[in-house]
């Protein structure tokens, strides 16, 4: 704990530290596109999914234990990320009191540029995220338990769409320097694997570009809508997972 | 050549500093870019007027005193060169010549474009040495060295010091240079007793100089003069993270 702590005191330390906790967010974000593909499974599918991910591990783990466990774990992985991007911000606005009159940019890539406003974007859009599909208080009409009516309903607003097409976008280029960032930090650092480290952040970047993308965009299109879950209900094909009352 | 020189100027460290604007004339393309200089202070000093203060000595490109950002990239727009090997010949077609002095906090401005880069000198203080013996040099081949490591070492060891790096780094960071330094002894059998204490002294040093932190743009790799690569940037990150969590410094128990 110590050596942990001693460790994050230097810069490269603040780095390592929002290079791991990049990692976890990395995953987590592949876990979470995969999970909204499900969509085009239909509303059986989806809502069955999104009360799965409240019973993880039942019986043998009580109710949503497994879920807070990945809660905590993802929380302390965003303010870890979070507060290391804020620190190290600090220590770099002060290191230029004076800028420069002309000034080229000579970075690898313009998307490097875009991390720290990005982040806050993409900061902003998670805590409206949550308020709007997890907890529902900015969502017109939230029912607990009918995740996919929820997901067709929010995206029908082209506003709506509009925030999360701006954040997606700051993620793809978050993801596109930040993995290959991540890649220097930790010190990933090989003559015969360095040449494939860009293609793989632009590739991840992409993949869940289109991904994520492909939920608003099939409601947007019609193809995801709540005709096919009345149709379904009406003709007694729903019979997914029970609906807890005042859920998460 | 004619053209319009706006140029950096600061009567001194506390000085509050502005931009002179020169209309310069009459300037051969066959001059480097100090000789230019040279030539402009020339013509102030006959008119009277206090001469543009610079940096400079060797004027082959492998001492590292000269640094200035011309139009806005370190060394000016010549790749791998530094601002004593650039010819006006490569600022063909310029109408106008930004001068200014490398900015941060760590290099203050003494007068004009002299900036003070001994915070560098400090970083190679804390750590950029090794423990032999000296005397007489060994025999060459009496501590084999694998090829690609001594080739590595020199890659990293071609560093001059100028501070181009930190001029170019948006953060404002030294990292590529104290990265060069830790690496260059890091790789060789020599260098290895003092490999992790050096990068967490150094790394220490740096932080402390306030220097910025590096979050990889590369712009240091592209204005680097030497061509030095953002490779050994990751190599002093993972002796550093190495160093922190596992490295058990030499402790003096016995009296």
């Amino acid at each position: 704990m110590r050596r942990a702590v001693s460790l994050y005191r230097t810069s490269v330390g603040k780095k390592f530290y929002m290079a791991v906790s990049g990692f976890i967010l990395i995953f987590f974000l592949i876990a979470h596109m995969a999970g909204n593909l499900k969509m085009y499974a239909g509303p059986e599918a989806f809502n069955h999914y999104a009360e799965w991910l409240r019973e993880v591990g039942y019986p043998l783990l009580p109710h949503k234990s497994a879920l807070w466990v990945m809660r905590i774990v993802l929380l302390a992985s965003v303010g870890i990320h979070m507060l290391s991007a804020l620190q190290l911000y600090l220590q770099s606005r002060a290191a230029r009191p004076i800028g420069y009159r002309q000034a080229q940019d000579l970075s690898f890539s313009y998307a490097s540029r875009t991390m720290r406003w990005g982040g806050v974007i993409i900061a902003a859009f998670v805590v409206y995220h949550l308020l709007h599909f997890t907890t529902g208080q900015a969502h017109p009409d939230f029912r607990a338990g009918d995740a996919y009516r929820n997901v067709v309903l929010g995206f029908q607003n082209w506003w709506v769409v509009g925030f999360y097409t701006l954040t997606l976008i700051m993620v793809t280029f978050h993801l596109y320097h930040g993995l290959w960032s991540a890649f220097q930090t930790i010190g990933a650092n090989h003559p015969k694997y360095n040449p494939i480290r860009r293609p793989l952040a632009l590739v991840l970047a992409l993949l869940l570009f289109a991904g994520f993308m492909s939920v608003p965009v099939g409601v947007q299109t019609g193809l995801l809508s709540l005709q096919s879950s009345i149709a379904e209900k009406e003709a007694g094909v729903f019979h997914g997972a029970p609906i807890h009352e005042g859920g998460e | 050549m004619e053209f319009t020189l706006h140029v950096w100027r600061q009567s001194g460290p506390a000085a509050p500093g502005r931009f002179e604007t020169l209309s310069v004339k009459d300037i051969s393309e066959h001059m480097s870019f100090l000789e230019m200089l040279d030539l402009v202070n020339e013509r102030l000093i006959a008119e009277g007027k206090e001469p543009i203060a610079f940096d400079h000595d060797c004027r082959e490109g492998i001492c590292g005193t000269c640094g200035l950002m011309i139009n806005g990239v370190p060394h000016g727009p010549l790749g791998l060169t530094t601002a004593c090997q650039l010819h006006m010949r490569h600022l063909k077609g310029a109408k106008e010549i930004w001068v200014e002095p490398w900015r941060a906090r760590a290099f203050p401005v003494i007068k004009d474009l002299v900036v003070d880069r001994s915070a560098l000198d400090r970083i190679i203080q804390a750590g950029g040495y090794i423990s032999v013996r000296t005397g007489s040099a060994p025999e060459a081949n009496s501590i084999p060295v694998k090829k690609i490591d001594a080739d590595m070492a020199m890659d990293a060891a071609i560093c001059i010091g100028c501070g181009a790096c930190v001029a170019a780094c948006p953060n404002g960071s030294a990292m590529l240079f104290t990265a060069a330094k830790v690496s260059h002894l890091g790789l060789l059998p020599q260098g290895q007793p003092e490999r992790f204490d050096r990068v967490l002294s150094m790394v220490e040093a740096h932080d402390r100089e306030g220097f910025g932190n590096c979050t990889n743009h590369g712009a240091c790799q592209n204005a680097c003069p030497k061509g030095i690569s953002v490779d050994f940037i990751a190599r002093l990150n993972r002796d550093l993270v190495k160093a922190a969590l596992t490295y058990k410094p030499y402790e003096i128990t016995a009296v």
